[in-house]
C-alpha cells in the first residue's frame, strides 16, 4: 500500500475513531452505566460526571503515559544495561562514558551552547524587540527577523553552509576576508572556535522567537511608568535598562529558559555541518552516533541530557502551580 | 511619548538605521541560499551570488571540430568561429586551462621551441610562449621564464593561436589535427538565472518523493493530536475532578522532556507491536511528542473562555459532550489553528524523529533526511543541486509562515508567557 494511500487512511480512522471514541463512551455512560432514570436518578448523575472527565481524558493520558512518561523510565533502565541489552551492569555506561574524552568534549561544548545560544538570542530579540516597538515599519522589519523559525535545521545548516563556504566566490565570509586581503579560512575547522561559529546558526533562527515574545512583553508594561521616568528626565537608555528590563524579566527568564531547553535538544546543525567533527559533538549529536550501535551508551547519554533539564522542568511546573491558585 | 523632543529626530534615525542593519543581516544567508539555487555551478563558483546582477568574467574551454583542418607547408591550419551557431564577445584567450585569458582578442597566442643556455653553459630546449598583434612578428624574448639566455635563430613554432573578438579563430599546429584541440576563452557573461537546478534535482534525485514523503508524515501527524489534545484539554479545563492539578502539571512538566529519551524504548516497542519503523510508527511518535504542547496551548485558551456561555449551556441541559462540540471547540478555533501550525512546522523540518522511526531506505526519506545524509555527501560540492534542495524544503514552511504568522505569534505568546 502506497504511504499516501495509507497516510489517508489513517487520518480518516485517527480522527473517526477519535469522535467515535468520544461520543461512544459518552452514550455508553449516560445510557447504560449509569441511566439517568428510576429511583437512584441523582446518585448516578453524579456518578456520570465524577467518571467523564476520564473519558475525555483517557486517550491523551494513554499516549502521554506511552509516549513520554514510559519511555524516561524505559531509557533509564535500559541504560543500566550493556550494549546487547542482556547484561545488568549498574552505572557501567555512565562511569565508562565519563571517562572518553569524546563525551568530556561534547558534554563541554554542550555547557557552552547552553550558555551562550539562549544569551545570544534573549540578547539580540530584545535589542530588536525594543528598536522596532515605536517604528512604523515595525512589524515588517520583526516578522523578516521571525522567519528563520520556520525554517528547519538541516535548511538553515545548508543555508550557513553558503555563508562559511571556504571558496571567496561562495561564502560570503571569505570573499570579506579576500577583498581585505586575508586568504580564505574554513571557519568549521578553526579549533574551538568553530564551535561558536555553528551557535551563530541557532541564534540566527531562534532570535525571532525571543523577539516576539519580549515584543508582546514590552508593550504590556504599563504607559505611566515610562511616562512617569520621562517626566523625572530619565533617558531613553536609563529608561530601557531602569525601567523596562526589569519590568519583563519574568518574561525574559521564561525566554531564557525555553531556549536553553532547545539547544539541548538540537542534533541537527552540527550533525549536518561538521557530523560531530573538529571536535564540535555536543550530547545530542553524541548520542545519536550511538543511536542504532549501542543503546545502552544511548540512553546514557539522553538520560544525562534529561538529568541537565530536570531542573528547569522542576521550575516550570512550579510556575505552573502557583498560577493555578 | 518615547523621547523629548530634541532627541527624537536624531535617536529616530539611528534606530531606523540599526533595525535595517539588523533585517539586512538576517537576510543574507537566505538571499543567498535563493539566488545560488537559481544559477549554475560554474556561475556559482565564477563569482559569489552577491556579484550575480552584474556581468562576470567566465571561463569557458571551447574544443572546435578538427573536420576541415588543412595543410599549409609544414603546418596544419584549423580555423572557424569558436561560438558557432551562437554569438558572444571574447574578452581573452589561451591554450592552457591554467592561463585561459592570457591572451587579448586580434592578437596571436604562440608557443615555439627554442634553445637556451643554461647557467652551467649547457644547451638545452624549452617552451616559450609569446603573444603578439596579428599580422606582425612574434619577438621572441631574450631570456626564458627561467632566465636563461635563449640562443637566437633557434625558435621553431609549435603551435599559434589567433582569436578575434566575434569567436573567429586559426589553429596552427606543427602535427596534425586528428582530435578537437582545446581553446579556452574568457568571456563576459551577462547575469543569468534558470531553473535548471530544480529540474535537476525533481527528475533525478527522487526530492519529488521526498517531498511526498515529508507531506505524508506531516498531515496526519498535525491532524491526529489535535482532537485527542482537546477533549483532554476541556476536561483540564471546565471538568471537576481530583488529581486534575496534578495532571497539569504532569503535561507542563512533559512539555521539555527531552525526545532523547524516548527514541531507543519506543522504536524497541514498535518492533515488538510489530510497527517497526515505518509511517505508521511515526505519526504515533509524533502524535505522542506534540500532544503536551497541544493539551497545553489549549487548556490555556479554553480556562480564558467565558464561563457564562458555558455555564448558562448546562444549565439549559447541555451535556459536556454538547457543550465541548458545539461551544467551546469552535470559540477554540485560533488556539487550535496555533498549535496546528505549530505542529506542522515542527513535523515537516523534523530530523531526529524521520531518522529513528522511518526505514532508512531511501524509498523513505523525508526532505530533511534526504538532505542531511544524501545529498550533503554524494552532491556536496554541487552548490546550485544542494540550494535548490534546500529551498524545495523550506517553501512550503515559510509559505505557512507568512500566511499564518497571526496564529503563530499568537500561540508562542499562549504557549511561554506565563
Amino acid at each position: 500500500m502506497s504511504p499516501v494511500l495509507q497516510g489517508f487512511i489513517t487520518i480518516i480512522v485517527g480522527v473517526g475513531g477519535c469522535v467515535a471514541y468520544f461520543y461512544a463512551s459518552n452514550l455508553i455512560l449516560d445510557k447504560v452505566i449509569f441511566p439517568a432514570r428510576h429511583d437512584d436518578h441523582g446518585r448516578n448523575i453524579n456518578r456520570a460526571t465524577m467518571v467523564r472527565p476520564w473519558l475525555f481524558l483517557f486517550p491523551a493520558v494513554f499516549a502521554l503515559g506511552l509516549y513520554l512518561v514510559y519511555p524516561v523510565v524505559g531509557s533509564f533502565v535500559r541504560s543500566l544495561y550493556n550494549r546487547a541489552g542482556d547484561e545488568f551492569i549498574g552505572f557501567g555506561n555512565y562511569s565508562q562514558m565519563f571517562s572518553e574524552e569524546g563525551f568530556r568534549t561534547a558534554l563541554l561544548n554542550n555547557i557552552l551552547w547552553a550558555l551562550v545560544v539562549p544569551a545570544g538570542a534573549t540578547f539580540l530579540g530584545l535589542l530588536v524587540a525594543q528598536l522596532t516597538d515605536k517604528l512604523r515599519w515595525g512589524n515588517f522589519a520583526k516578522s523578516l527577523i521571525f522567519m528563520p523559525m520556520a525554517i528547519s535545521f538541516v535548511g538553515a545548516s545548508l543555508i550557513w553552509k553558503f555563508v562559511y563556504a571556504n571558496d571567496p566566490d561562495i561564502g560570503i565570509i571569505n570573499a570579506l576576508r579576500d577583498t581585505m586581503g586575508m586568504g580564505p579560512v574554513d571557519p568549521m575547522q578553526i579549533p574551538f572556535w568553530n564551535n561558536f561559529f555553528l551557535m551563530v546558526i541557532l541564534i540566527w533562527i531562534q532570535t525571532g522567537f525571543a523577539m516576539v515574545i519580549l515584543s508582546a512583553a514590552l508593550r504590556g508594561i504599563p504607559e505611566e511608568t515610562i511616562e512617569a521616568a520621562i517626566i523625572d528626565g530619565a533617558n531613553p537608555f536609563q529608561i530601557f535598562f531602569k525601567i523596562k528590563v526589569p519590568q519583563i524579566m519574568g518574561t525574559i527568564v521564561v525566554v531564557w529558559t525555553t531556549i536553553t531547553i532547545l539547544v539541548l535538544k538540537v542534533f541537527d546543525i552540527v550533525y549536518a555541518m561538521t557530523g560531530g567533527n573538529f571536535d564540535t559533538e555536543i550530547l545530542p549529536s553524541y548520542m545519536m552516533d550511538y543511536m542504532f550501535r549501542d543503546d545502552g551508551r544511548a540512553t546514557a547519554v539522553a538520560f544525562v541530557i534529561m538529568i541537565i533539564v530536570l531542573p528547569v522542568m522542576v521550575w516550570n511546573i512550579r510556575q505552573a502551580r502557583k498560577e493555578m491558585r | 511619548m518615547d523621547n523629548m523632543a530634541g532627541q527624537k529626530t536624531s535617536l529616530s534615525i539611528v534606530t531606523n538605521i540599526s533595525v535595517i542593519v539588523l533585517v539586512v543581516l538576517w537576510l543574507i544567508p537566505t538571499v543567498g541560499l535563493l539566488v545560488s539555487s537559481f544559477r549554475t555551478n560554474d556561475q556559482i563558483s565564477a563569482s559569489g551570488w552577491w556579484a550575480s546582477m552584474f556581468s562576470v568574467e567566465e571561463a569557458i574551454r571551447i574544443s572546435p571540430e578538427p573536420a576541415g583542418a588543412s595543410r599549409n607547408g609544414d603546418y596544419h591550419v584549423l580555423s572557424g568561429n569558436l561560438f558557432e551557431g551562437g554569438s558572444g564577445s571574447v574578452s581573452g584567450f589561451g591554450i592552457a586551462a591554467t592561463a585561459p585569458g592570457v591572451a587579448e582578442p586580434g592578437q596571436v597566442y604562440a608557443r615555439y621551441t627554442v634553445d637556451v643556455t643554461e647557467p652551467d653553459g649547457k644547451v638545452d630546449d624549452t617552451r616559450i610562449e609569446v603573444a603578439y598583434d596579428a599580422g606582425t612578428e612574434a619577438v621572441i624574448p631574450t631570456q626564458d621564464d627561467d632566465g636563461n639566455a635563449v640562443v637566437p635563430g633557434t625558435a621553431v613554432l609549435e603551435r599559434s593561436l589567433e582569436v578575434t573578438e566575434n569567436g573567429d579563430f586559426t589553429y596552427v599546429s606543427d602535427k596534425e589535427i586528428k582530435r578537437a584541440p582545446s581553446v579556452y576563452i574568457t568571456t563576459m557573461q551577462p547575469p543569468s538565472f534558470s531553473l535548471k537546478n530544480y529540474q535537476t534535482i525533481m527528475a533525478s534525485d527522487n526530492m519529488d518523493r521526498a517531498f511526498i514523503n515529508t507531506l505524508t508524515v506531516t498531515i496526519p501527524a498535525t491532524i491526529i493530536p489535535i482532537l485527542i489534545a482537546a477533549f483532554a484539554a476541556y476536561a483540564l479545563a471546565w471538568m471537576d475532578f481530583a488529581g486534575r492539578g496534578f495532571l497539569i502539571a504532569m503535561v507542563v512538566g512533559l512539555l521539555v522532556v527531552p525526545l532523547q529519551l524516548a527514541l531507543v524504548p519506543l522504536l524497541q516497542l514498535h518492533n515488538k507491536i510489530g510497527i517497526g519503523q515505518s509511517f505508521l510508527g511515526i505519526w504515533l511518535a509524533h502524535t505522542g511528542f506534540g500532544l503536551p504542547l497541544a493539551i497545553y496551548l489549549l487548556r490555556n485558551y479554553m480556562v480564558g473562555l467565558p464561563r457564562d456561555i458555558i455555564e448558562s449551556a448546562k444549565v439549559d441541559g447541555a451535556t459536556d459532550f454538547q457543550v465541548f462540540t458545539k461551544i467551546v471547540l469552535p470559540l477554540s478555533f485560533p488556539a487550535l489553528a496555533s498549535f496546528a501550525i505549530f505542529q506542522f512546522l515542527w513535523t515537516w523540518n523534523d530530523l531526529l524523529i524521520a531518522k529513528v522511526f522511518l526505514p532508512s531506505n531511501s524509498e523513505s526519506w523525508v526532505m530533511t533526511v534526504k538532505i542531511a545524509d544524501d545529498l550533503l555527501g554524494s552532491r556536496g560540492g554541487d552548490w546550485g543541486i544542494l540550494a535548490a534542495a534546500a529551498f524545495i524544503s523550506i517553501a512550503v514552511p515559510l509559505f505557512v509562515f507568512f500566511a499564518m504568522q497571526k496564529y503563530l505569534v499568537r500561540g508562542l505568546l499562549a504557549g511561554s508567557v506565563k
